[in-house]
């Protein structure tokens, strides 16, 4: 071999290996659970991958599994992951523990505060509440909606039957006296019908989010989120009121409701099992989609409806997307976050069906009609209220499900000793982790 | 070129001592054992003096046996306890009681034997996360096949707080029954022939039969699939944590799991996993030091 071929041969593996290289930093992992949105997501990165040349995958886990793969991660101080797309609930453990990168200066700069929805920039992004500090940019907005058998409810003989029942019109339920009157009206165990399905799974924080909506409606909360005060707050008179509601509605589900979570409630839909079912809006495309759903077209939905004060809230869901702070491509995640804030990004994101929080997608017409629940979905972000964000979070999370779940399920003790003892392990938890001043 | 083994290399391989073949299959055993067995055993017992979060950010602070003083302070890790004991009582007892009649049954002649006991072993093979699901419809009150041939109704098994832990205990006794039942099929075949023959000519009646030969010859075995399935039930976390999200079926590796990946609190969950691991160890040694006995006799 000659002095010039090897030169030659060594100059072409120099540059295969800096290509590849080149490559290699050229790639962005984004981390989600496993659900339709994140199937969108990668959808909506193949044009940023097709724009730029950096390619965009979409890694995902099933929902199960999500927090704790996440945390190990985290724990491991692992890059394989360059965004985290999180539950609002880890922005405590997310931004004091270091794992996310602080995005203050990207929000400011580039005015998101006004660009997303208010309640979505508290919810997905900014932590500890009111302290402008900002950790990640609204992605997938989402709150807790009901479904309903709008077939069931305009059957002229049920509509007749319910006016001569409780002497007013079968309609969508304004408040939750109306819902449960509703809810107990087709409460046919015999026909294999029943009134509502519910959350009721306590492995993470599905029946918590039921619960949490129905007390923020009945004028109660889970405390003082800036100052962790919690008695006589999450045990108030209100909130106690809100579990037996929550609690009522439970004796009108299909048996053996126990363990469910969206899959289930969903399929309270399809299989014709029950009336009304609660559920998050990211799960309703498949309820809205004959393919998935044989009752689809005559499926309907709503926000959560109001208390008996009229005070009305839905449990937020969603997530942000943070940069891990671990990522080896920080900087080329911050140009992918530029690229995805765009109005046209997020009209997109929309269109494909994401559930953007940009106000102005949200506001339009166009998005409202798009879907027949999209206008819910709307309603619903304007009311949202969250669960705690604190690092602790998770242990908040435990406590009210073995409190809560009891009275609900197996109707152990009563709602006040179920708050009661809530209240009384939440305080324990917060003196914990020192807390109080 | 095609490589040949020198003639020295080939007598060098020939001539290795016994104690160096030796070495040579057990210290990577050794290694592996170390490095993924003890050396985490080790440090996780030191991380169960810890107040330590692995999520966090903060350092480990040294708390001494304040994570043990907690836990068995906590009222909430007796009841898990508690609901571990009763699991592994009803299991356990469960799949010996049908196990063993199962070997009973089976210790004759019978037509097809082999593939009856073929296919007796088939639940013991399967994923225990399939078997969690799969038990689970056939519990179900709307369509499940139980409450049908039981004419139960609309009962709701995994809903029932009291029902749940004999659910997900029954599921149990189904998936490893079949374990039980080769156990005692070896020991029952073991069991020499001539003496249920003295036995039939002293007329003695099949209950003395069966409690003086079948029974005292068979125990070694039957205990030791005690053993192992005590404390397989001990540490079950899939089939309960698949099927119910019940407190009445909280068992212990369940808590253990959320502290330690739910919760964070990596501390804790050390000591908590080290008091299972001395109880485990406790009742394991009073079944062998039984077992020693009963062999003995």
């Amino acid at each position: 071999m000659s002095k010039r071929t090897f030169a030659s041969l060594m100059a072409g593996v120099a540059m295969t290996i800096a290509g590849a290289s080149a490559a290699a930093a050229e790639e962005l992992t984004i981390f989600w659970a496993e659900w339709d949105p994140a199937n969108y997501l990668q959808e909506l990165v193949n044009i940023y991958s097709k724009e730029t040349g950096v390619k965009v995958t979409v890694e995902t886990t099933p929902w199960s599994d999500f927090q704790t793969k996440t945390f190990r991660e985290f724990a491991a101080k692992g890059s394989t992951y360059d965004m985290v797309v999180g539950d609002s609930q880890w922005l405590g453990a997310g931004s004091t523990d270091g794992h996310y990168v602080d995005l203050s200066d990207f929000f400011q700069k580039n005015k998101l505060s006004e660009k997303f929805l208010p309640a979505t920039v508290a919810g997905y992004a900014e932590y500890p509440a009111g302290s402008k500090k900002y950790w990640a940019i609204p992605l997938e907005g989402d709150a807790n909606g009901w479904a309903y058998r709008k077939d069931w409810f305009e059957d002229p003989k049920e509509k007749e039957a319910f006016k001569k029942k409780y002497g007013y019109d079968l309609d969508i339920p304004k408040d939750y006296k109306q819902m449960r009157d509703i809810a107990e009206f087709f409460y046919r165990p015999d026909q294999k019908k029943y009134g509502v399905a519910l959350y009721t799974d306590n492995s993470y924080d599905a029946m918590a989010m039921g619960v949490e909506q129905t007390i923020f409606s009945y004028g109660g909360d889970l405390g003082d989120y800036s100052t962790y005060k919690v008695d006589g707050i999450s045990n108030s008179k209100e909130a106690i009121e809100g579990l037996k509601a929550y609690k009522e509605l439970y004796k009108f589900t299909p048996p053996g409701w126990a363990k469910a979570f969206f899959l289930e409630d969903n399929q309270a839909i399809t299989e014709n099992l029950a009336a009304m079912s609660m559920n998050f809006f990211a799960f309703f495309p498949a309820l809205a989609n004959p393919a998935t759903n044989p009752n689809a077209k005559g499926t309907g939905f709503f926000a959560n409806p109001a208390g008996p004060t009229g005070k009305r809230f839905a449990a937020l869901g969603g997530q942000g997307i943070s940069i891990v702070s671990y990522s080896k491509k920080k900087e080329a995640a911050m140009k992918f976050l530029e690229w995805f804030i765009k109005d046209e990004t997020q009209k997109k994101w929309a269109e494909l069906g994401g559930y953007t929080c940009s106000t102005a997608v949200l506001k339009s017409a166009e998005f409202q009609n798009a879907t027949p629940y999209n206008k819910a979905f709307y309603d619903s972000m304007l009311m949202v209220k969250d669960f705690w964000a604190t690092p602790e979070y998770a242990e908040l999370l435990t406590s009210m499900n073995q409190r809560v779940y009891p009275f609900v399920i197996s109707g152990k003790g009563t709602a006040e000793e179920a708050l009661n003892g809530m209240t009384k392990d939440w305080e324990a938890t917060f003196k914990k982790y020192k807390r109080y001043k | 070129m095609i490589a040949t083994l020198k003639p020295d290399s080939s007598h060098a391989l020939r001539g290795l001592s016994d104690m160096r073949i030796r070495n040579l299959f057990i210290i990577p055993t050794i290694i592996f054992l170390i490095v993924f067995n003890i050396f985490p055993l080790i440090y996780s017992l030191g991380y169960s003096f810890y107040d330590y979060s692995a999520a966090g950010s903060e350092e480990p602070v040294f708390v001494g046996l304040q994570n043990y003083r907690d836990l068995l302070s906590d009222p909430n890790i007796w009841n898990n306890f508690t609901v571990t004991a009763k699991y592994v009582i009803i299991s356990v007892g469960g799949q010996v009681l049908v196990g063993f009649g199962v070997a009973l049954l089976l210790n004759r002649t019978l037509p097809a034997k082999g593939l009856i006991t073929t296919l007796l072993l088939l639940p013991m093979m399967m994923s225990a996360a399939v078997v969690g699901l799969f038990w689970q419809l056939l519990y179900s009150p709307s369509w499940g096949v139980i409450n049908y041939v039981f004419g139960l109704g609309d009962f709701a098994w995994l809903s029932d707080a009291d029902a749940a832990l004999w659910a997900v205990a029954i599921t149990d006794i189904w998936m490893w029954a079949p374990f039980v039942m080769l156990l005692s099929l070896a020991g029952l075949s073991a069991v020499p022939k001539h003496l249920y023959e003295a036995a039939s000519i002293d007329r003695a009646s099949g209950w003395y039969t069966f409690s003086r030969i079948t029974l005292p010859l068979v125990s070694p075995l039957l205990l030791i699939a005690i053993i192992f399935r005590t404390m397989e039930a001990f540490k079950t976390f899939d089939i309960a944590f698949i099927m119910s999200t019940q407190p009445t079926t909280e068992v212990i590796a369940i808590r253990l799991y959320k502290f330690a990946f739910q919760e964070w609190q990596t501390g804790k969950s050390c000591a908590l996993a080290y008091i299972v691991l001395i109880m485990v160890v406790a009742i394991t040694n009073i079944y062998v030091k039984y077992l020693n006995q009963v062999k003995e006799r």
